[in-house]
């Protein structure tokens, strides 16, 4: 919550002038009963007619001010709430861009989106309503308890006796109702997750003709939401019975007592009615925020959810070491006795590997599914932290770089290949903002994409809906490869990058790359033997275990695991 | 601009009569809400009238009936114990109604979904879908039950306090009913001008929702390529729009208010006025004026609601005409009504595509007049460069887009006329696009026979290899899987799928790019089981990878939609056509 609140500082100007004005415009408002009290007494009771007349107008007066002060508290308030909803939206995404692969796949995106939208907008909503509303009804209360002092000591203590029971009642039931609030909302994130994965799915539902085993957890899903909405319902819908039982509690014993007083010739008759007017003004008041308390109470739970990921530190932190790639004869990549582990499995993912590499060499990793190919290229760039043994970038510890310029050294095509909305240049430079058109063009020539890329209005300019969806597998994967050219590294992962790709288009495309590298160390990923076999060294892996480490020549004679993967690629052929 | 806004209008039309018709189920809660509202709102409108009575009871110094108070504050409070306990039942009853509905509604949406055609799911965004089914019914409810809450008080508050007003003195009731409707007025001129911001402000949110969407999405790339400064910089533009766009929704809905309430004080003004100067002639007692100056707050504090609840349901109706809109969607033809009923044991796997005609637009087409004939338990493998089609051939097997032109015929019956459900219990598929739900790994293997007891879920999963790295995952076959599978690689994800197929093993088979992430070694282990797999089956075959294809009965080279070459792999190897050339450049030795 505290961090919440710190991001309201930055209004603190607007935080602080709403209620104020609210308040100011509540002052206002307790006058009213005083002036109507006035006017019944020395107007009608003293017959004047220009008192009553100039009285009038004084509340009109009264009516105006307040109509100018609120608009500007209302002004003030939608300032602060949507500013700092604003800024706490860009930190939370900040925020979430600074996780690391480990946190990303352990939250998972489904609630992450819940959390940066709906979420957000019901703390927007909250704060608005808590700037408009939660100082100005104690205020009011307050003031009215305080305004019937000036009356009655004696009556205005039945207000004194009143309140602390109707805050006893609003607060303690927004105690209650949080946590449920919060359940409300985790419920709807499993519906969503479950109409996300309804459509995502579709295909594989219909094909196994589940559309109504899914319909029915939909089903089931929904009822466990309504269930938790209605047993919030239940506790929050007392508050309006509770605080019009307790007020009127106190205007049966205000009643009591003015007819005492006035007997006893201690309160006049206007006077009374002015309690009553104040009793009746807190009552207004209470039913207020009764009605508006269930969206704070929502918006407080879902701050809380906001709160939980932002309170999540990144596992991953970085060291402030310049990568230095200009020294001779030093490895561009060394692992030094590694393993890893992913937190929550149940095993090694890889274990015990070391091997270097050296600038301008070409290393083929192949093995096979599950072998622990691609976790182990992941740590290169740092994905993952390994749990032992050390990993060594141009002589220095992957730990101890700093994040820009190990991002700058190391590019990878994933296997999948993700676009983004924008243009095709704005994707290409993502690594390297600097790139021209030329090194855009060569880049895009190397990935062989440049065809369809020419083939496209506006060329490099080209639009790219979300997630590339106007591009088929093949060609994002080949604009994913360009993409991880034009950033110009000095070690350039293909992992597995070419799986969509016919094996001409594979072949020249590894070629390609090969003829631009210069200096530049590359890894190729791939369970294609003949992706990898003009490699320098192979990399074998068998169950995250290094089963070879060679040429193809040597590996050919030494490793089985190898010669199996070739074999199952090239014997029959070669037999025919 | 204008077209958009009759377009808008006349999808709103006809949406609260459905909004109703939802609701009508539950009218009999409707009824009661309607009448503990006026069982609350007699009670509220009672007590300042019993008020008023008793202060008149206590004149002066002396004068105090003491009997006469003591009667109504009885009745005070009887009619607050009265009013709060409808009060509540009110509450509660408005929940259920609005949660039900909703749930109702949603549930409708969820089942919709499942009829829609694949053409209608393809071509819309899933976010915009699952915000229909989600946030949208989450507005609809908030508005409802504010309206419920809101607008039936309000409404019988009004009518009551008039009432009462009129029994006390006509010409001051008069002043507060002219008066009073100039809140409305400011209010509804408030409400026009905001809802422009409104749409303003769901539209940006929309696209920022797409936008935070996709980067989380790609976060891995973005994290890759060092891009977050650029990525929150694209994201700071739309969040500094929705930013403004907000400020400008908030702040002007929010004037309806203190319009509202100036309004009212200046009809209180008046009351006062009026109520005084009455008095002063000896029209009416201090102690009616009392009561007509609570009147008057109480008359005039609905409009001020009535006001905020117009812009909410107008808000809340706009959002159940997207869902509405969702609902009207056409559905997949129902099946005939003389569909076959087919059974398993009755197929015999005799494919026959008879000129058939398709295209997913209707000046782009894409299979012309493609006829072919696939014997019982032949394997054709399809093959061609993408966009020419393979996917499409597969859509249309399966029914998931129906032919323009032409048939598809199974066993010589169209496939049109065999019941949707049949006919796709005739083909197991395994497609590249690796679908896991989330749940556990046995969960995902059974999903076609959830009733599978576990010796076959491992009989399935050794059969796709699969076994292995099942049994090295923490809690083996009962791990659980997250939405998208996690931290599977592609290739497990991959070997889950033909597991799932394995398992139930119908009679045909459709296989597209389903070993494109295993690799090769994995694959040839699995080989065995998938020939014995596609023994005596019909299967169609998608791949890149012609070893996969290599023994397939007959290669259909497919290219712009049509059937370029066809036959075995020697045939066409001889002929040194396309497929020649495609399968010579695995082999040759390409230098890097």
């Amino acid at each position: 919550m505290k961090r919440l609140l710190s991001y309201l500082k930055e209004f603190r100007r607007e935080a602080l002038l709403a209620p104020a004005l609210k308040m100011l415009e509540a002052f206002f408002d307790l006058f009213v009963p005083l002036v109507t009290a006035d006017i019944i007494n020395k107007g009608i009771g003293g017959g004047s007619r220009s008192y009553i007349l100039t009285h009038v107008g004084l509340l009109i007066l009264l009516g105006l001010l307040g109509f100018a002060i609120s608009i500007s508290a209302q002004y003030f308030a939608a300032r602060a709430a949507v500013g700092t909803t604003s800024r706490l939206r860009r930190a939370l995404f900040d925020h979430i861009q600074s996780f690391g692969f480990g946190e990303i796949d352990k939250l998972g995106t489904g609630t992450l989106i819940t959390r940066m939208t709906s979420d957000m907008t019901q703390v927007q909503n909250g704060i608005n309503l808590f700037l408009r509303l939660f100082l100005r009804s104690p205020f009011i209360v307050f003031g009215a308890m305080i305004m019937a002092f000036t009356i009655s000591a004696k009556a205005a203590l039945i207000f004194a006796a009143a309140i602390p029971i109707l805050s006893l009642i609003i607060f303690g039931l927004m105690r209650l109702t949080r946590p449920l609030y919060r359940r409300v909302q985790g419920r709807l994130d499993s519906l969503t997750a479950s109409v996300r994965e309804d459509l995502t799915g579709v295909r594989v539902v219909r094909a196994f003709r589940r559309e109504k085993a899914e319909t029915e957890r939909f089903q089931s899903e929904n009822e466990r939401l309504l269930k938790a909405q209605i047993r919030v319902g239940r506790l929050s819908a007392l508050m309006n019975p509770l605080t019009f039982a307790v007020v009127n509690t106190a205007l049966i014993v205000l009643i009591g007592t003015g007819a005492l007083e006035i007997h006893a010739g201690e309160l006049a008759q206007g006077d009374l009615i002015a309690l009553v007017n104040y009793l009746n003004q807190i009552l207004i008041e209470l039913v207020k925020l009764a009605n508006l308390i269930v969206q704070v109470a929502r918006a407080l739970a879902s701050a809380d959810r906001v709160d939980e990921i932002l309170s999540i530190e990144p596992g991953m932190t970085y060291g402030d070491r310049e990568i230095d790639c200009g020294a001779r004869g030093v490895c561009a990549v060394v692992f030094d006795h590694v393993s890893m582990t992913y937190p929550g499995a149940g095993g090694e993912s890889l274990h015990d590997i070391s091997f270097t590499a050296m600038p301008g060499e070409t290393i083929g990793v192949i093995g096979g599914t599950g072998s622990g190919k691609s976790t182990l290229v992941h740590l290169i760039p740092r994905f993952y932290d390994r749990t032992e043994g050390q990993i060594r970038l141009f002589g220095s510890d992957v730990k101890e770089l700093n994040r820009e310029s190990l991002d700058k050294a190391v590019a990878i095509a994933l296997q999948k290949a993700q676009l983004f909305s924008g243009t095709i240049r704005s994707n290409l430079a993502m690594g390297n903002k600097e790139a021209d058109d030329e090194a855009l063009w060569k880049a895009l020539d190397a990935a062989q994409a440049s065809e369809f890329v020419k083939g496209r209005e506006g060329g490099l300019d080209a639009p790219v809906e979300q997630g590339g969806r106007n591009f088929s597998g093949g060609q994002r994967q080949r604009l994913a490869v360009a993409r991880a050219l034009a950033a110009d590294p000095r070690i350039l992962i293909l992992d597995d990058s070419a799986s969509a790709l016919d094996y001409a288009t594979d072949a020249a495309l590894r070629k390609a790359i090969r003829a631009m590298s210069g200096r530049m160390t590359l890894f190729v990923v791939s369970q294609r033997a003949n992706s990898v076999m003009q490699a320098d060294r192979i990399i074998v892996l068998e169950n995250g275990r290094m089963a070879g480490l060679g040429t193809h020549e040597e590996l050919m004679k030494e490793c089985e695991v190898y010669r199996d993967i070739y074999e199952s690629q090239f014997k029959k052929e070669a037999a025919k | 601009m204008k077209k958009k806004d009759e377009k808008s209008r006349s999808r709103m039309k006809g949406t609260p009569a459905r909004v109703l018709k939802l609701i009508k189920p539950y009218r009999a809660f409707v009824i009661l809400s309607l009448l503990t509202a006026a069982v609350s709102v007699a009670g509220q409108l009672f007590i300042p009238i019993l008020t008023g009575n008793a202060i008149d009871y206590m004149a002066d110094q002396g004068r105090v009936d003491f009997a006469s108070v003591t009667r109504i504050a009885v009745y005070i409070g009887i009619a607050m114990a009265l009013s709060a306990a409808a009060q509540y039942v009110l509450g509660t009853v408005n929940n259920y109604v609005t949660f039900h509905v909703t749930c109702d509604l949603r549930n409708l949406a969820a089942r919709k979904i499942e009829r829609l055609p694949l053409s209608y799911l393809d071509t819309h965004l899933t976010g915009d879908l699952v915000s229909r089914v989600i946030a949208d019914a989450d507005l609809l409810s908030d508005g409802l039950l504010m309206g419920f809450t809101q607008l039936f008080t309000g409404v019988l508050t009004i009518l009551g306090t008039l009432v009462f007003m009129l029994r006390v003195s006509l010409p001051i009731a008069l002043v507060v009913i002219l008066v009073t409707p100039l809140s409305l007025v400011a209010a509804s001129y408030i409400a026009n001008k905001t809802y422009r911001f409104f749409q303003l402000q769901s539209e940006v949110r929309g696209r920022e929702t797409a936008l935070v969407n996709e980067s989380i999405e790609g976060m891995k790339v973005i994290h890759a390529f060092g891009g977050e400064q650029e990525s929150l910089r694209v994201f700071d533009e739309v969040n500094e729009e929705l930013e403004d766009a907000s400020l400008k929704a908030t702040f002007y809905s929010s004037l309806t208010n203190p319009a509202t309430r100036f309004v009212n004080s200046v009809v209180y003004a008046g009351v006062i006025l009026t109520g005084a100067l009455f008095a002063l002639s000896g029209g009416i007692t201090v102690g009616q004026l009392s009561v007509f100056l609570t009147y008057a707050n109480q008359y005039t504090k609905p409009f001020n609601e009535i006001s905020g609840v117009v812009t909410e349901l107008a808000n809340a109706l706009a959002s159940a005409a997207r869902i509405f809109e969702l609902l009207d969607a056409e559905e997949d033809p129902a099946d005939d009504l003389d569909a076959r009923e087919l059974h398993p044991e009755d197929i015999d796997g005799h494919v026959t595509l008879d000129h058939v005609d398709f295209s997913y637009v209707p000046d782009k087409p894409l299979i012309e007049d493609l006829t072919l004939d696939v014997l019982p338990g032949r394997r054709v493998a399809i093959v061609g460069p993408t966009g020419s089609g393979k996917t499409t051939l597969i859509n249309l097997l399966m029914r998931f887009y129906d032919v323009d032109e032409g048939a598809i015929l199974l066993g010589g019956t169209d496939i049109r006329k065999i019941r949707r459900q049949n006919l796709r219990a005739a083909y197991g598929m395994v497609l590249q696009e690796t679908w896991l739900k989330a749940g556990t790994i046995a969960e995902n293997i059974a999903y076609g026979d959830p009733g599978a007891v576990r010796e076959k879920i491992v009989e399935a999963a050794k059969a796709a290899r699969a076994h292995g790295f099942i049994s090295r995952l923490p809690q083996g076959y009962d791990t659980p899987i997250s939405e998208d599978g996690g931290q599977l690689s592609q290739g497990e994800k991959q070997l889950l799928c033909i597991a799932r197929v394995m398992l139930s093993l119908p009679p045909m088979l459709i296989l597209d790019e389903a070993t494109s992430s295993i690799d090769t070694r994995t694959e040839l282990k699995i080989q065995n089981a998938m020939a014995r797999m596609m023994e005596g089956r019909t299967s169609f075959i998608v791949a890149h990878r012609l070893s996969t294809i290599r023994e397939a009965d007959v290669i259909l080279v497919l290219a712009d939609g049509h059937i370029v070459e066809k036959g075995t792999h020697g045939e066409l190897l001889e002929k040194g056509g396309f497929y020649a050339r495609l399968y010579h450049s695995q082999f040759e030795g390409v230098s890097i």
